[in-house]
C-alpha cells in the first residue's frame, strides 16, 4: 500500500541508496553526536570541583611514632611521623611494594621522618588502620591488605602503593598539600 | 481513514519472536507507513517541532536538575554555578530557558493552524481538546520553572499568580495557604514548585500520547478540510516516511536555526533583565511582567476591575477553547473556504497580539501619546487599559458570537471534491465528502 | 524559496517569531522609566563577532578593586575565574587558572576570612584563586547600614540584571550631571539622568519637561586620576567607567566568546543541514503532485 499511494510515471520511487538521502542522514547523525556531547560532559568534574583546594597543616601536631587525618578533597590524608626504628627499617627494606619505591621516592629529602599519604586503600578505598598488620604499618580490614611504613603495599589484594599526593614544604613545620 | 491495515512482515527470527510477544517493531513500521493526505502545507509540521521542542526540555531539564539546587539561599547562586563551572551549563541553561519560549511560539501556531482549517471539528474533537489539556499543563510547567532561578521576577511573578488562587471566594484563602505550604513564598513553595516541574512534562508527554493516538484513529486534517473517501486513498495518501518525515526533518532544522540564533547570540533577549537580582521578598520590581507568552491571558486578568472577575476572565479565555468544537456551527473546515470567517480570524490574530502587547505596558499609559483623552469610569480612554479591554471583547466574542453566527449565515466558498483534483461541483452544492460529519469515518 | 505556498508559510512563521522578539524587545524600554537612553560604549564585545579586550577587562578589574570593591561584592566570582579562558588574566601556558602565577598573586593581595583549622577562632588569611571574592560586608544588614539603608548591590550579574546591560553601567557612571535648578532632591540622593525613575513629583519646572532619569543613592563614585593605569590608557572617568563596565560585562557573561563561536559554528552547519534536507525533500517528492 504504501508504494501504489505515490503517482509518479516518470521517476519510480525515490532509490533510497541516493547520495542526497545517505548525505542527510550524515549530517543528521552529526547533528546527533554533536547534541549528545554537550550533555554526556556536564557530568564530568565542573571547574570549582577542579579547583584544587589546598590545605596546609602544622607538623608540630603530630607526636613521633603517631599519625594524624587531615581531610583533604573529600578524602583522609595521613600525615605520619616515623620514628627512627620505623625509618630505619623502611629506608634498609630498598625498593619494594607495587610499584618498586624506596622510601627516598615517597617523602621529601630533609624531611623524611614525615609520610604525606592519601589514606584510602588502593583496593576498593576504605581507610586502613594504623600501626596494624605485619608490616607495621597499616592494615585493611576490609580485604586484609597489609602496608608498611612506608605505605607500600607489602602483602593481600591492593595493587598499589598508598598514593603520595602532591605536596610541598611551605617552612620546615608546614606542608601545604595540593 | 482510520487504522491502516498493516503490512509489516516480520523476514527474521528474532524479529517473528519478537512479533507475538512484544509487536513493537510492528507498531513502528505501521507508524511510519500512516497513510497521509499529500497535500499537507508546512503548518502541519508543528507538530513534529513540538515533539522536539518536549524532548529537548526534558533532556536539558533532568540534566540541569542535576545541578540545581531548590533551596531559597542556594537556588540563585546554583544557577549562576551552572552557568559558569559546569561544562557547557551556559549552553543547557540557554537551551532549556529559550526553548520554553520556542516551545510556545511553536505551540500557537500549532492552535493557529488548528483553528485556520477547522482541525478541532469533527471527527476530531478529541485532539482538539486533549490538545487544550497540553496548552494549559504547559503554562503551568513554565509558570513552576520561572520561579526556580529565584530571581526577582520568579518571586514576584509567583506572589502576583498564588495570589489569584486567594481571590476564590470561601475557599481561596485556605487553599493558598496549602499550595504556597506557609502565609507567604518561601523555601517550602520552592521546593515544590521543583517537584512539580520535573513531574508535569511526563503529563505532557502522556498527554500527547493521547493526542496522537487520537490523531491516528481520526486521521490526519488536511488544508482542503475534507474527509478523504475510501476510493480515493490510494491516489490522494502518501506514506508518512519517507515524504513527511523528512518534510518535517527540514522544518524542524529551519526551527533549530530561529533556536540557535536566540540561544547563542540574543540569549536574554525573551527574558526580563529583573530575573538575574536575587529575589527580594522586601522589595517589589517597578514592573511585575510574566514571560511573554502568558502576556495576552496576563493582559485578561488586569482588565477587569473586580480581582476574582479578572481571575475567572483569564481562566476563561484558556476554557473556551476548550469548548471550541461546539461553538462553530459551520459545516466547512477549512476557512480557504469560508471568505468571511477568515477575515474575522485574521483580527483576531491581530488582537491575540495586541492583547500580548498590553499585557506588557503599564495599564495607565497612554495609547497614543499626547493625546488626552476623556475619564471613562475607572481610567482615561487613551489608556492601555481600556484598549485591553476592547482586545478582551474581540477574543471573547469571536468565540461566543462570531464563530456560531457566521458558522452560520456565511456562504462558503465551492469546495473541491478531492484534495488532488481540484474540480468544482457547482457553487452552492457541497459534495459529500465535505462536510464535518461524524459517520463517515472515511 | 521554490514552492509559492511554501514561501508564504515561511515568512509568516518568520513574521510572528519577530513580532514576538520585538513584543519583548519594545516592552522593557518603556518599563525602564523616563531615564536617558544609555550611551554606547563602543565595547569590543558588541555584536555577533564580538570578544573582550584583554587589556580593557585588567584595568577594569584593577577599578573595581581600588573603587568598587569596597562597597559593592561580588560573590558568584572566584579568584580563579580572573584566569579562565578569555578573562583577564588569561595566560595559555596555564590551562588550569589555579596554577597561573598572576592569579595566585592577585588573590594573595586580598584578605580573605577563614576559621583557625585548630582553634576554630575567626581569622583573616591570604585569599587563593579558589576564595571567592571578598565581601565588603560580613551580611546583608551590615551593607544597607554602612549605606544609609540601602545595601551596594552585588555587581556579578549586574550586567544582565540591568536593561542596556554595559552600555547602561557605562552611561550611568560617566553620567553623574549637577541636578537642574528646580529639583528637589533629598538628603543622601543623588541626581543621574541614566538612573530609572520618574523624578515629576519632585520637580517644581515647567511640567512638559521632566528632567530625564532619577535618584540614586551612590555619590559619582569615579574621578579623573583615580586610578593609575601602567599601559597608557587616558586616566578619566569616561574610560574608568567603559572599563569597569567591560569587566563587569565579563563577570555577567564569562562564557559570551565561547557562546558566539560556537553559534556560528551552530549556525552554519544547520544552514548546511538545511540545505542538504531541502534536497533530499525535493528528491523524495519529485513527480509526486501535491
Amino acid at each position: 500500500m504504501a508504494e501504489t499511494g505515490v503517482i509518479s510515471e516518470g521517476e519510480g520511487d525515490p532509490n533510497r541508496r541516493d547520495f542526497i538521502h545517505i548525505a542527510a542522514g550524515a549530517a543528521a547523525a552529526g547533528a546527533g553526536a554533536m547534541i549528545a556531547w554537550p550533555l554526556i560532559n556536564q557530568m564530568n568534574p565542573a571547574a570549582d570541583t577542579l579547583a584544587l583546594a589546598s590545605i596546609e597543616f602544622d607538623l608540630t601536631k603530630v607526636q613521633e611514632g603517631q599519625q594524624v587525618v587531615i581531610k583533604w578533597q573529600g578524602k583522609p590524608v595521613f600525615v605520619r611521623y616515623r620514628t627512627p626504628a620505623e625509618l630505619q627499617k623502611v629506608v634498609t627494606e630498598g625498593a619494594v611494594g607495587s610499584p618498586p619505591q624506596t622510601d627516598a621516592e615517597r617523602t621529601k629529602s630533609g624531611h623524611e621522618q614525615y609520610l604525606v599519604v592519601v589514606g584510602s586503600c588502593t583496593h576498593l578505598g576504605c581507610v586502613p588502620t594504623f600501626n596494624a598488620g605485619d608490616y607495621g604499618g597499616w592494615f585493611c580490614p576490609c580485604h586484609g591488605s597489609h602496608y608498611d611504613a612506608s605505605g607500600r603495599i607489602r602483602k593481600g589484594p591492593a595493587p598499589l602503593n598508598l598514593i603520595v599526593p602532591e605536596y610541598e614544604y611551605t617552612s620546615d613545620t608546614r606542608v601545604r598539600i595540593g | 481513514m482510520s487504522e491502516h491495515e498493516s503490512t509489516y512482515v516480520p523476514k527474521t527470527g528474532v524479529e517473528k519472536w519478537l512479533d507475538t510477544r512484544l509487536p513493537i517493531i510492528r507498531f513502528g513500521v505501521d507508524y511510519m507507513s500512516l497513510p497521509t493526505p499529500r497535500n499537507l502545507n508546512y503548518w502541519w509540521t508543528f507538530g513534529g517541532i513540538l515533539a522536539l521542542c518536549l524532548m529537548t526540555q526534558i533532556v536539558t531539564g533532568i540534566v540541569l536538575a542535576m545541578h540545581y539546587t531548590p533551596h531559597v539561599d542556594l537556588a540563585f547562586a546554583s544557577v549562576e554555578r551552572i552557568m559558569r563551572d559546569v561544562n557547557g551549563g551556559w549552553l543547557i541553561r540557554y537551551v532549556h530557558a529559550n526553548g520554553a519560549s520556542m516551545f510556545f511560539i511553536a505551540v500557537y501556531l500549532h492552535m493557529l493552524r488548528g483553528l485556520y482549517y477547522g482541525s478541532y471539528k469533527a471527527p476530531r474533537e478529541m485532539i482538539w481538546i486533549i490538545g487544550c489539556v497540553i496548552f494549559f499543563l504547559m503554562i503551568a510547567t513554565a509558570f513552576l520553572g520561572y520561579v526556580l532561578p529565584w530571581g526577582q521576577m520568579s518571586f514576584w511573578g509567583a506572589e502576583v499568580i498564588t495570589n489569584l488562587i486567594g481571590a476564590i471566594p470561601v475557599i481561596g484563602e485556605p487553599i493558598l495557604i496549602w499550595l504556597r505550604g506557609g502565609p507567604a513564598i518561601d523555601n517550602a513553595t520552592l521546593n515544590r514548585f521543583f517537584s512539580l516541574h520535573y513531574l508535569l512534562p511526563f503529563a505532557i508527554l502522556g498527554c500527547v500520547v493521547l493526542h496522537l493516538w487520537a490523531l491516528h484513529h481520526a486521521g490526519q486534517n488536511n488544508p482542503v478540510g475534507i474527509l478523504i473517501p475510501k476510493d480515493r486513498e490510494k491516489k490522494d495518501l502518501v506514506p508518512f516516511h519517507p515524504y513527511f518525515t523528512v518534510k518535517d526533518g527540514f522544518a524542524i532544522i529551519l526551527f533549530l536555526i530561529l533556536f540557535a540564533i536566540f540561544v547563542f547570540y540574543q540569549p536574554n533577549a525573551l527574558g526580563h533583565a529583573d530575573n538575574y537580582i536575587p529575589a527580594n521578598p522586601l522589595q517589589t520590581p517597578s514592573h511585575i511582567v510574566p514571560e511573554w507568552y502568558m502576556l495576552p491571558f496576563y493582559a485578561i486578568l488586569r482588565a477587569i476591575p473586580d480581582k476574582f472577575g479578572g481571575v475567572v476572565a483569564m481562566f476563561s479565555a484558556i476554557g473556551v477553547l476548550f469548548v471550541l468544537p461546539w461553538l462553530d456551527t459551520s459545516k466547512v473546515r477549512s476557512m480557504r473556504y469560508r471568505p468571511t470567517m477568515r477575515t474575522f480570524f485574521f483580527i483576531f490574530l491581530v488582537v491575540g497580539v495586541g492583547l500580548g502587547w498590553c499585557g506588557g505596558q503599564l495599564p495607565d499609559a497612554p495609547v497614543i501619546p499626547g493625546f488626552d483623552g476623556f475619564v471613562l469610569l475607572d481610567g482615561n480612554i487613551n489608556s492601555y487599559l481600556w484598549l485591553t479591554r476592547l482586545f478582551t471583547l474581540y477574543y471573547f466574542a469571536f468565540f461566543l458570537v462570531i464563530l456560531p453566527f457566521v458558522g452560520l449565515k456565511e456562504t462558503p466558498l465551492p469546495i473541491p471534491a478531492t484534495i488532488s483534483e481540484p474540480v468544482l461541483v457547482g457553487a452552492d452544492a457541497i459534495p459529500a465528502a465535505a462536510p464535518a460529519s461524524p459517520e463517515k469515518k472515511g | 524559496m521554490m514552492i509559492g505556498k511554501m514561501s508564504v508559510s515561511i515568512s509568516k512563521v518568520i513574521a510572528s517569531a519577530a513580532a514576538a522578539f520585538g513584543l519583548m524587545l519594545a516592552a522593557p524600554a518603556l518599563a525602564s522609566g523616563g531615564a536617558a537612553h544609555p550611551h554606547s560604549g563602543g565595547f569590543s564585545f558588541d555584536g555577533p563577532f564580538g570578544v573582550y579586550d584583554q587589556g580593557q577587562l585588567q584595568r577594569g578589574y584593577k577599578v573595581y578593586q581600588e573603587v568598587c570593591a569596597a562597597c559593592h561584592g561580588m560573590n558568584m566570582m572566584h579568584y580563579r575565574n580572573l584566569g579562565d579562558r578569555h578573562g583577564p588574566f588569561w595566560n595559555p601556558k596555564y590551562p588550569n587558572p589555579n596554577d597561573n602565577p598572576v592569579v595566585k598573586a592577585l588573590a594573595k593581595q586580598v584578605q580573605v576570612p577563614d576559621i583557625d583549622s585548630e582553634t576554630g577562632e575567626a581569622i583573616q588569611r591570604d585569599a587563593t584563586p579558589a576564595d571567592k571574592f571578598r565581601a565588603p560586608y560580613p551580611n546583608a544588614t551590615a551593607a544597607a547600614a554602612g549605606n544609609g539603608g540601602a545595601a551596594p548591590p552585588d555587581l556579578s550579574v549586574m550586567a544582565k540584571a540591568r536593561h542596556g546591560g554595559a552600555d547602561y553601567i557605562y552611561s550611568l557612571l560617566a553620567g553623574y550631571k549637577a541636578p537642574p535648578a528646580g529639583l528637589q532632591i533629598r538628603e543622601g540622593q543623588h541626581y543621574n539622568p541614566y538612573m530609572p525613575g520618574d523624578l515629576t513629583p519632585f520637580w517644581t519646572g515647567d511640567p512638559e519637561h521632566v528632567p530625564p532619569g532619577g535618584f540614586i543613592a551612590m555619590p559619582p563614585p569615579l574621578q579623573n586620576g583615580q586610578v593609575t593605569y601602567d599601559d597608557g590608557s587616558p586616566q578619566t572617568v569616561e574610560q574608568y567607567a567603559k572599563d569597569v563596565a567591560a569587566f563587569i560585562a565579563w563577570t555577567s557573561e564569562p562564557k559570551m566568546v565561547e557562546r558566539k563561536q560556537a553559534g556560528f559554528g551552530v549556525i552554519i552547519f544547520l544552514l548546511i543541514f538545511a540545505g542538504l534536507t531541502y534536497a533530499s525533500y525535493r528528491r523524495i517528492w519529485k513527480g509526486v503532485a501535491h
